[in-house]
């Protein structure tokens, strides 16, 4: 435990493997709470699917593998899946489930094509692509450790000043819009922190499980408060302790994917909470119900 | 009043609304005058949500003005308050109803600046004008549909408006709760507010409100409930699919 500690704080790969992971944590425990709200989850899962083309054309068209540049090819192809998502949902007679079955399966389809072509092409510097399937923390370093950080911390700043607004457009946005607030580019604002939050986490999650790293601390913080600033801090809390505690798991276990490492530490948050959770928690509610005496109600004359 | 001048609180010219090819509202004129309660009837569909929406400028309006008390709805909005539908909202949110009541600030607030303790007490006072002080700390998804209505209403009336838009207040409440609210509204109009309510119920109208507007896409009548609900405007209103209630006014006769 000592030992561990230790090397957390002096190893180097240690070291950028737990901050990147609780940095993706945080961001996408924080943005998963409004993703979660406003019934977006499923959307996060069709988005992070579909950024799986913008890393392999990222890569194709620079040759390199800058972390900024493959996250700037995903948001762009998971933003392009979001729009055609919504394109679908508005002009065609097919409901939301049929469209996001669609956008998940066709863009991912289309990420994988890239990804054997890339593979074949003998190109020595594309290996490693393939670990953007399942995430694989060990290859964090600094240089990835600092654009999360810079991405991370301008999202949740604007989570931060944008607070009363993204929670009025949540809780009713008939009303936002009313009172002004609900200008579209607001809402569009808020899906687009969702994406960076997201394309934070690629790397370490994959882009198959990624949507659950959304969707996951959130439900899990939902079980325990109902305060929305104190759900939004308690799903970032199970986000970067999920995070870290996969991935160290995963690095220290050779060859373990990170990706449903993570997963499973926080699954293991989710059913805690359900079972337990303080403002909702079904082992309270069952034993309410069993030791529960009812009293007749009082005669109506 | 505060400067909201002698200009008509609404006043809508040539107003359509359409949802695609399918026009929901057809070339609406209709100016309301100050100081009233104002019941918006029809039939579903008939438009009259979205005719407070398009007023509010939530949805888009096809062609037309709408004019707040004389200046453009953006330019007068913080005369405005609303109530909208109560399942609008999502009543599982993690929130107590003090907070929903607060939001009712937020728009003299504008962006970025929080609520403080000015707008905290606000929120209890509108909360016990409601008679819900009790209920400030509850969970919002504990409440039954009429308290929610009920902090839906105080959340209006923390915005301190000249001039309310209600959806369907009387929706899903009980017979107490109806009263309640209704005296509320009484109580706004006596201070010289304007409250325009979309109605369901053409039993209670004529006691509830002074003035109607019959709307079935197209504005039939509007005016004091004297003149405008009639046995005609009602039977052009509700064309064919006239229901058991207009038998019951033939019955009883009309409202005098």
């Amino acid at each position: 435990m000592i030992e561990l500690l230790r090397d957390l704080i002096f190893d180097y790969t240690l070291r950028n493997v737990a901050l990147g992971s609780a940095l993706l944590g945080i961001v996408s425990g924080a943005l998963g709470t409004f993703a979660v709200l406003r019934r977006q989850g499923l959307l996060g899962d069709a988005l992070a699917h579909a950024a799986l083309p913008g890393i392999c054309l990222a890569f194709m068209i620079t040759g390199e593998k800058t972390p900024i540049l493959l996250m700037l090819g995903a948001a762009v192809t998971g933003w392009l899946g979001t729009l055609t998502l919504m394109y679908i949902i508005r002009h065609t007679a097919l409901d939301e489930d049929a469209a996001l079955g669609i956008v998940l399966s066709v863009f991912f389809g289309f990420g994988i094509v890239l990804l054997t072509l890339l593979q074949r092409s003998g190109n020595a510097n594309q290996a490693g692509l393939d670990k953007y399937l399942f995430g694989q923390a060990a290859t964090l370093v600094a240089e990835n450790v600092t654009t999360m950080a810079i991405l991370g911390t301008l999202a949740l700043s604007v989570v931060i000043i944008l607070y009363k607004e993204f929670k009025l457009i949540t809780f009713d946005p008939s009303f936002a819009a009313s009172i002004g607030f609900g200008a579209s580019w607001v809402s569009v604002l808020l899906t687009f922190l969702i994406v960076i939050a997201i394309v934070i986490g690629l790397q370490t999650v994959g882009v198959v499980l990624m949507a659950a790293m959304l969707i996951g601390p959130a439900a899990a913080a939902r079980q325990w408060t109902n305060r929305l600033d104190h759900m939004i801090m308690l799903s970032a809390a199970f986000g970067a302790l999920s995070g870290v505690g996969g991935a160290l798991v995963s690095i220290s276990e050779s060859g373990l994917p990170t990706g449903p490492m993570i997963i499973l530490v926080l699954t293991l948050f989710v059913i805690l909470s359900f079972t337990f959770g303080s403002a909702r928690g079904l082992f309270w509610e069952w034993l309410h119900n069993r030791n529960r005496t009812l009293t007749p109600p009082p005669e109506v004359v | 009043m505060t400067n909201t001048n002698d200009q008509p609180p609404v006043s809508i010219k040539d107003l359509t609304v359409a949802y695609r090819e399918k026009p929901v509202l057809w070339d609406v004129d209709l100016t309301i005058p100050a100081g009233k309660l104002v019941a918006i009837i029809g039939p579903n569909g008939a438009g009259k949500s979205t005719l407070i929406k398009a007023v509010l400028g939530i949805i888009p309006s096809a062609a037309g003005t709408i004019e707040i008390f004389g200046k453009s709805y953006a330019e007068n909005r913080r005369f405005v308050g609303y109530v909208p539908q109560r399942t609008s909202a999502d009543w599982d949110f993690p929130t107590n109803a003090l907070d929903v009541v607060m939001m009712g600030t937020y728009g003299a607030l504008g962006w970025v600046r929080r609520p403080g303790k000015a707008q905290h007490e606000l929120a209890m006072e509108c909360l016990v004008k409601v008679g819900m002080e009790e209920y400030a700390h509850r969970q919002i998804s504990q409440l039954s549909g009429g308290q929610q209505q009920r902090v839906f209403l105080a959340r209006a009336l923390a915005q301190k408006a000249e001039l309310y838009f209600m959806d369907e207040p009387f929706v899903g409440v009980d017979a107490l709760t109806e009263k309640a609210i209704v005296t509320l509204l009484q109580e706004l109009r006596n201070q010289g507010r304007t409250v325009i309510c979309v109605h369901h119920d053409l039993d209670s109208a004529p006691d509830y409100f002074d003035w109607v507007a019959l709307l079935n896409v197209r504005l039939i009548a509007a005016g004091e409930f004297k003149e405008a609900f009639t046995l005609e405007n009602l039977k052009t209103t509700y064309g064919g699919v006239m229901n058991a209630s207009l038998a019951h006014f033939q019955k009883i006769g009309l409202p005098q």
